[in-house]
């Protein structure tokens, strides 16, 4: 117990080596027999990354489950590990993610099995690595490593226009990466170290601290997708796979978010106030902007890109306010919008495996030959919209008060997010769910157990944050009020 | 706030705790498993969840007369640092005044429906979706802060949401669901903004730890574009888009007539009794807040004054008996926030309460109609009632005394709670009172006349609607008809509590209220003699309405085209319900749709942006082509550039040394 | 005997030379003789520049030269062959099978 507990973070990450191995000589034919292998593999991943916050201690400032090991010292960087209250629910978020993508999958992947489920697997551990890094190396590394199983998920299992968005995702996510990658050179250049904990207390003056910070950012920028840089989301949720989508928009996506609270505040704290009224600007707009596009989208899968866009709109304008409240909302809401969102691409790809099609007006009805599958879209909505009981309230509320606290014209704005949101999904459901059956969509094979269990398990997260978030919100409260000190 | 840990729990806490999670609890049951295992037997659980709500709140109403007030948090829901929210209930004359009515009604409602959705296929849904509703109503009018509140409020609209919608196959259903919906969240956008700003300034959200605050911000003025705003005008201000939303009042009240799409059932419960009702609690509950600011009580009486007119004036010309009484309850709840606009809170509520009882009584016996002709295309249509008096006596005489209580006759409901808010404007401290009261005065006339013309129309003549019915119109089931008759009862008896003193009454609920509401804002003591002048006139009003409405439908059938002949276009304004529908989806729908559809996705995503990412790659390519040309795979063309880049480095070479 | 200056005149004419041809010539085997002549040229100037300095340095390097054009010419020649074998024809102009 001991020597698990404290590695915990390593084995997390690592644990689903074992399932590749397994998998890697296995012969192709026996998919049965690898869909379970990766499915108990990332259970136990999922039940460890539990565990680590079962055994998170609420009172300590700092980083707990911390591994350093000698790794390249000869440029003085280490395999440097830890969680704080920050990162630590993005890691059993990213475990149960993947376990939805394989129940999710288990039907609608048909040709090479073996490699998606390795791939899975791998941007399992890609992601959690990258949650878990505390060496500016090793999250570089982690980062980017996720790239490479995404690309081949999205170019190999995508839709018709699977290459086009899959090198268009890969080349603009490097490319800002590539930005931050000169930044964190000049630092080891500068102070001869990658670890994070030794950068974060540096000093710079302005111009240098305005220009890494802007490296840093426009890598994050780009993930998260900030308007005017998400022209990337669109194309590479609607063509990737169920699977992609919700690991796309699960996860990946707050690396974005999750890279401006870890790295670009703390570490550039002066040229973050410098720039905060543009990103509360550009987060406003992402709000607005990308909800009158979702107004207008007939393609079920960008709507629900754009919502995505929107969403993240609100957790950068959280982020940017610097108000511990919003802060806390704002990571909420990450955690939140993965799950929400991520159901909602679940839900699509449940119907999109029985009709092959993602136009709205080939829908029409959907409640009456699906009931169940229906309810469960409903609860999604309302999540996503907001509506008091579900998670999305909880966020959104939290940010948005906080926000007001320190720059009341940017909720006014936001808030007008709220109903746009409203809108275009009750828009959605309506055309989708309600009105004339469509003899299209007439008989639909019910849900199978794999997607049942997929829907349900989102379900229940969505009440349960939403009703006692304080479960949640408890693990933030000394890590962001730490980090929103040394902001000052 | 009081926290309450287990051991210190009472028995009144779990009575308290019951009244809206029975409910609940009934609902999710029937939700889930309400298809396979209730079926036609799904309204049980909710039927006695209710009846056990409607005891307990009796019993709490029955601690509050005793003069108990109580308020706990049963779990803290929210916390970040400054920010503590939990959810609890506040105890007092108002909240046990609206939960006793609203699970009366509720309850009464549930039976009613029985009996008029029976047979429909999504039975157990229907009640599993009005226990919701009525668990976030209770939630709302018991909450003790704004959040929780606001919970209640978007839960309401939610289930408002489903239930218009309920026969979601039906395009025009659908519709008015999501319109309702939309409409109530741009309310709820002004309400979020409100309770921000609130707050941003009192740094709580709890009531109890508000209103002690509240002197502190009375002079508190608020940069807001340039002017100085009064920040107690604009918390109210916002918080009140949120009612007008909810309530349905100008501009905002354009949901409320599409939301007769839901059953019948529906719009009594949530579009008479409770939800629309909750603009004016909350706008009662904070008073104090409202009082602050003159020009935000002016704000609500003249929005209340418009919404109160200009349904009346479109009332009479609808074919439609539910839109009739929707618009009816438009111009009732326009009379509440008239109340409260002139300081009369008590006497707004008063109002909602009999109001309450009458309406849903004027729906329901509306149903019973409809539920009659359910055959025909359009079994709202009052031009194939008719002489219905002989063949429904029940359904006739309750909506009678429902009619006679909307037009304020002496001794129904309606009378004393009108006239009290008709009163309490005239002699009332703010100079707009006697304004109010003018308008209430003309209004109540136009009331009678356009509620008698649908009884006139409906239970008197000949009946038009044989062909869609089998054999002889007949009266309800009696489990539709002994819910009219306890409405009835209440559209009388409810009155009683509110017996003026110039009258002989002790008027009970002014001293009921008055520790939560405050005592009438009037001049100074009002003469006996100008009360009982300001009643005759109120009489006078209704049976002039009365008079009239026997003279155009019963009379003189001939003056029925008279007013839409020889004023066409007025007419046409008033059928067209001031063409504020028009308006809005020209205004606002079509620009919105517009500037996505043309500028945001085709302008800037795809041509600007995308441009600049598509066009990024255009250019590598196009450079990759453009120097391709140099690889000409000649082999003296390549020596030629060997050598060129030999003497170029040595040049520069040469030049760095 | 001439002077250095001459004979580095001679090397660089010859050096100037074998390029001019190497650049400009369209056949393979007159590129090759121009690379000689241009090696030549080189070889010249070593052996001119080490006599007239009396150091033994440059004539090493001569050898190492004439042992290295000779290598080359060999390879050179024997892909001219296989190039004539594969594309039937010796003119660089018409080898572009490298285009692009």
């Amino acid at each position: 117990m001991e020597f698990l507990l404290n590695n915990l973070l390593s084995w997390i990450i690592w644990f689903p080596l074992i399932g590749i191995l397994i998998i890697l000589f296995t012969d192709r034919k026996h998919e049965s027999f690898i869909k379970w292998i990766s499915l108990i593999t990332i259970l136990i991943d999922t039940i460890l990354s539990i565990y680590l916050l079962a055994n998170f201690d609420f009172s300590k400032t700092g980083f707990q489950f911390v591994e350093k090991r000698r790794w390249v010292e000869f440029i003085n960087s280490y395999y440097f590990l830890g969680v704080d209250g920050i990162s630590i629910l993005f890691v059993p978020l990213s475990t149960l993610t993947t376990l939805l993508c394989i129940l999710i999958s288990w039907d609608s992947i048909k040709e090479l099995v073996k490699e998606f489920y390795l791939a899975l697997l791998f941007t399992n551990i890609a992601m959690v690595g990258t949650f878990c890094a505390l060496d500016l190396v090793i999250f570089y590394l982690f980062w980017e490593a996720i790239l490479i199983p995404m690309y081949l998920i999205i170019g190999i299992w995508g839709g018709p226009r699977r290459i086009y968005s899959t090198i268009k995702f890969f080349l603009y996510t490097f490319f800002g990466s590539v930005f931050m990658l000169i930044g964190i050179i000049y630092l080891y250049m500068k102070f001869g170290t990658f670890d994070y904990t030794m950068l974060v207390n540096q000093k710079y003056p302005f111009l240098v601290e305005s220009l890494l910070f802007l490296g840093f950012a426009i890598a994050f920028a780009i993930k998260v997708p900030m308007w005017p840089v998400h022209t990337w989301l669109p194309d590479a949720h609607t063509e990737a796979p169920t699977a992609g989508s919700v690991i796309l928009a699960g996860i990946l996506i707050k690396l974005g978010g999750y890279g401006f609270i870890r790295f670009a505040l703390p570490m550039f704290p002066q040229a973050a106030l410098y720039f905060s009224k543009l990103m509360l600007v550009l987060s406003v707009i992402a709000i607005i902007y990308a909800g009158l596009v979702c107004l207008v989208e007939d393609d079920l899968k960008r709507l629900i890109a754009y919502s995505s866009v929107s969403h993240m709109g609100f957790v950068t304008l959280g982020i940017f306010s610097f108000n511990p409240i919003a802060m806390k909302g704002a990571i909420l809401q990450m955690i939140n919008h993965g799950i929400v969102t991520g159901a909602l691409f679940m839900c699509v790809g449940i119907v999109y495996d029985r009709t092959h099609s993602r136009s709205i007006s080939y829908y029409g009805g959907l409640a009456t030959s699906m009931p169940i599958y229906a309810a469960f879209f409903m609860v999604f909505t309302l999540a996503s919209i907001g509506l008091p009981g579900t998670n999305g309230f909880i966020g959104e509320f939290l940010i948005l008060l906080g926000t007001f606290l320190s720059n009341k014209t940017m909720v006014v704005f936001g808030a007008l997010g709220v109903i746009i949101g409203a809108a275009y999904m009750l828009w959605l459901y309506q055309r989708v769910f309600f009105q004339e059956l469509n003899p299209n969509v007439a008989k639909m094979p019910p849900l199978k157990i794999n997607e049942l269990v997929a829907l349900i398990l989102p379900t229940i997260l969505v009440f349960w944050i939403g009703l006692y978030p304080n479960l949640f919100l408890n693990f933030m409260t000394t890590s962001v009020q730490n980090l929103l000190m040394n902001l000052k | 706030m009081v926290e309450k840990h287990f051991e210190l729990i009472t028995h009144f806490d779990i009575y308290v705790f019951l009244i809206p999670f029975l409910p609940l609890i009934a609902s999710v049951i029937t939700l889930i498993f309400g298809k396979k295992y209730f079926r036609d037997k799904a309204h049980l659980l909710p039927i006695l969840a209710l009846f056990f709500s409607f005891l307990l709140s009796i019993k709490v109403l029955i601690e509050v007369i005793n003069g108990k007030i109580y308020h706990f948090d049963v779990y803290s829901w929210m916390f970040a640092y400054d920010l503590k929210v939990g959810l609890g209930f506040l105890v007092d004359p108002l909240s046990a005044a609206m939960i006793t009515m609203v699970t009366c009604v509720s309850f009464l409602i549930h039976v009613y429906s029985v009996g008029y959705m029976g047979g429909d296929p999504g039975y157990y849904r229907f009640f599993a979706y009005i226990s919701l509703f009525t668990f976030f109503m209770l939630m709302l009018v018991l909450s003790n802060n704004l959040a929780q509140l606001y919970l209640g409020w978007e839960g309401v609209g939610l289930c408002s949401y489903f239930l218009i919608g309920y026969w979601y196959k039906k395009k025009s259903a659908s519709d008015a669901g999501k319109k309702a919906f939309i409409v109530n969240r741009i309310g709820d956008f002004g309400f979020a903004l409100g309770i921000f700003l609130a707050f941003y300034f009192l740094g709580t959200l709890y009531y109890n730890e508000i209103f002690p605050k509240l002197p502190e911000i009375s002079n508190k003025y608020m940069g807001v574009l340039g002017y100085e705003v009064h920040v107690p005008f604009l918390i109210a201000f916002l918080l009140f888009c949120g009612a007008m939303g909810k309530s349905a009042q100008f501009p905002l009240h354009v949901w409320l007539p599409d939301a007769m799409e839901g059953p019948t059932p529906v719009s009594a419960l949530i579009h008479a009794a409770t939800m629309v009702t909750a603009g004016v609690f909350m706008v009662c509950r904070l008073n104090p807040l409202f009082e602050l600011s003159n020009a935000m009580m002016f704000i609500v009486a003249m929005i209340g004054a418009f919404t109160c007119f200009m349904s009346a004036t479109i009332a009479p010309t609808q074919f439609d008996i539910k839109r009739v009484i929707a618009y009816s309850t438009l111009s009732q709840l326009g009379y509440m926030f008239m109340a409260c606009g002139v300081g009369a809170f008590i006497a707004g509520m008063f109002h909602l309460l009999t109001h309450a009882y009458f309406k849903a009584l004027l729906f329901l016996g509306a149903g019973s109609v409809i539920h009659l002709l359910h055959h025909a295309p359009d079994p709202n249509d009052i031009r194939i009632m008719g002489g219905l008096k002989k063949y429904m006596p029940i359904t006739f005489w309750t909506l009678l005394i429902a009619s006679l209580s909307i037009s304020g006759i002496p001794g129904f409901a309606g009378f004393f709670s009108k006239d009290e808010i008709l009163a309490q404007a005239f002699f009332s401290k703010y100079p707009w009172g006697k304004f109010i009261w003018f308008i209430g005065w003309v209004v109540a006339a136009m009331t009678a006349f356009y509620t008698f013309r649908i009884i006139f129309r409906a239970f008197y003549g000949e009946f038009k609607g044989w062909e869609y019915i089998h054999g002889k119109p007949h009266e309800s089931p009696r489990v539709m008809t002994i819910p009219l008759i306890f409405l009835a009862i209440g559209s009388i008896v409810a009155g009683w509590i509110g017996i003026p003193k110039a009258l002989g009454g002790r008027n009970h609920i002014e001293e009921f209220l008055a520790p939560v509401l405050g005592h009438p804002r009037i001049v100074h003591e009002v003469s006996h003699s100008t009360e009982y002048l300001l009643i005759a006139l109120s009489i006078l009003a209704g049976l002039f309405g009365i008079f009239l409405a026997w003279l155009v439908y019963i009379k003189k059938p001939e003056l029925e085209t008279f007013f839409s002949k020889k004023v066409k276009p007025l007419y046409t304004f008033l059928f067209r319900k001031w063409y504020f529908d028009e308006l809005y989806h020209y205004t606002v729908v079509i620009p919105t749709l517009w500037i996505s559809r043309k500028i945001v996705v085709a302008i800037t995503d795809n041509t600007i942006i995308e441009g600049i990412v598509n066009g990024s790659a255009r250019l590598v390519n196009i450079t990759g082509k453009g120097l391709r040309v140099l690889h000409t795979g000649i082999i003296n063309h390549y020596s030629t550039f060997i050598l060129i880049g030999i003497i170029v480095y040595l040049l520069v070479y040469l030049y760095l040394k | 005997m001439p002077s250095l200056e001459q004979y580095i005149i001679l090397a660089i004419i010859l050096f100037l030379i074998g390029l001019f041809g190497f650049l400009t010539r369209r056949n393979l085997i007159v590129i090759l003789i121009s690379i000689e002549i241009m090696l030549n040229g080189l070889i010249v100037l070593f052996a001119a520049i080490s006599h007239f300095t009396k150091d033994i340095s440059g004539y090493i390097v001569v050898f190492f030269i004439i042992a290295m054009a000779a290598a080359e010419a060999a390879i050179g020649l024997s892909l001219v062959v296989l190039i004539y074998k594969r594309l039937r024809t010796v003119y660089s102009d018409e080898i572009t099978t490298f285009k692009g």
